[in-house]
């Protein structure tokens, strides 16, 4: 029984170990919140357009499978990301659809010229109600929605080149890419 | 009477909350309405506060949303479950009672019975000194030591 009392402290340290071993580790953010629509059909949007072109809608993203991503020009981790969805896009050939969260489309347009533009087409969310309807709680998120219009996958903050590798392009093959 | 009014100005910033004069509803019933759920909704940019404390832009659009649901006839359940359905339960400041948040409810109710079990326990087994009456040698010196003090 003694010994046992000994052997508190040992254990009390384990247990705290543990939970430091799991809530500190790199990949591992505390903010990050799962998608409530996971496997639900993706929101309806109708979103004008940045530039010349027919409006961005989710009818006209139906039967395909999409990479939604949100953005903005005043956001910085954005331009953090921002050379990864151009891989995306110049190397792995993926139709990226952006969504301009709260921008400008004089902003959002010359975010695209100076930087360059990943983008199949953008569409303006100005009032930023379509980002409410995806449960957008900072720019940027990227939503995966499959061919049937459900959202399967939601990546929160900046996409890092390993969270490419190991899920979102595993996951776009998987669902037969677009 | 200065430092009355001081002392009640102090006060005033606990009523206040980051809800903007223009946000508003013109009728008050909906607007006290209004109020009493964004307080109960988490605002996911801070994270510990809620909409109606946040001065996050995404808050604003949270509270301008909620007005317009019950402006449109909505019921505070179904003003609360249409911000729900899009974040999940984890913008209710407070969590409903489901099997998944069992523990969260009860853990500190189990904590307190655990110890409360533990404290009885430990009182039960310290063995109870009986009082023993002073021997004549103890009662002596003690009428010894209470004199000296005395003088």
């Amino acid at each position: 029984m003694r010994k046992l009392l000994y052997m508190l402290p040992l254990a009390a340290f384990m247990v705290l170990a543990g939970y430091f071993a799991v809530a500190l580790r790199p990949s591992y953010d505390p903010q990050a919140l799962p998608s409530a629509l996971i496997d639900k059909p993706m929101p309806a949007f109708d979103l004008p357009p940045l530039g010349a072109g027919a409006a961005v809608s989710s009818a006209s993203l139906r039967g395909q499978v999409v990479v939604v991503n949100f953005f903005a020009s005043w956001c910085v981790p954005c331009r953090i990301e921002h050379p990864v969805l151009m891989r995306l896009a110049n190397q792995e050939k993926i139709a990226i659809t952006g969504i301009a969260y709260k921008d400008t489309p004089d902003d959002a347009k010359k975010l695209l010229d100076d930087a360059g533009d990943p983008y199949r087409r953008v569409g303006l969310d100005l009032s930023g109600r379509t980002g409410i309807d995806f449960g957008v709680y900072g720019v940027p998120e990227t939503y995966v929605i499959d061919k049937t219009g459900r959202i399967r996958k939601k990546f929160v903050g900046p996409l890092s080149p390993e969270a490419v590798n190991k899920e979102l392009l595993p996951l776009l093959h998987q669902l037969g890419r677009p | 009477m200065i430092r009355a009014l001081f002392l009640l100005l102090l006060l005033v910033p606990g009523l206040a909350g980051a809800v903007e004069p223009s946000e508003r509803l013109a009728d008050p019933a909906l607007e006290a309405r209004a109020r009493a759920l964004s307080q109960t909704l988490r605002c996911l940019v801070c994270q510990n506060e809620s909409i109606d404390e946040s001065d996050a832009s995404l808050a604003h659009d949270i509270r301008m949303l909620l007005r317009e649901r019950l402006r449109a006839g909505d019921s505070d359940v179904a003003a609360r479950q249409f911000i729900v359905a899009r974040y999940g339960d984890f913008v209710l400041l407070k969590p409903p009672l489901e099997p998944a948040t069992l523990v969260l409810w009860f853990a500190p109710a189990l904590v307190l019975l655990a110890g409360g079990f533990g404290v009885v326990l430990y009182l039960r087994r310290r063995p109870q000194q009986a009082e023993s009456p002073l021997t004549e040698a103890e009662r002596e010196r003690l009428a010894r030591i209470l004199k000296e003090t005395d003088a």
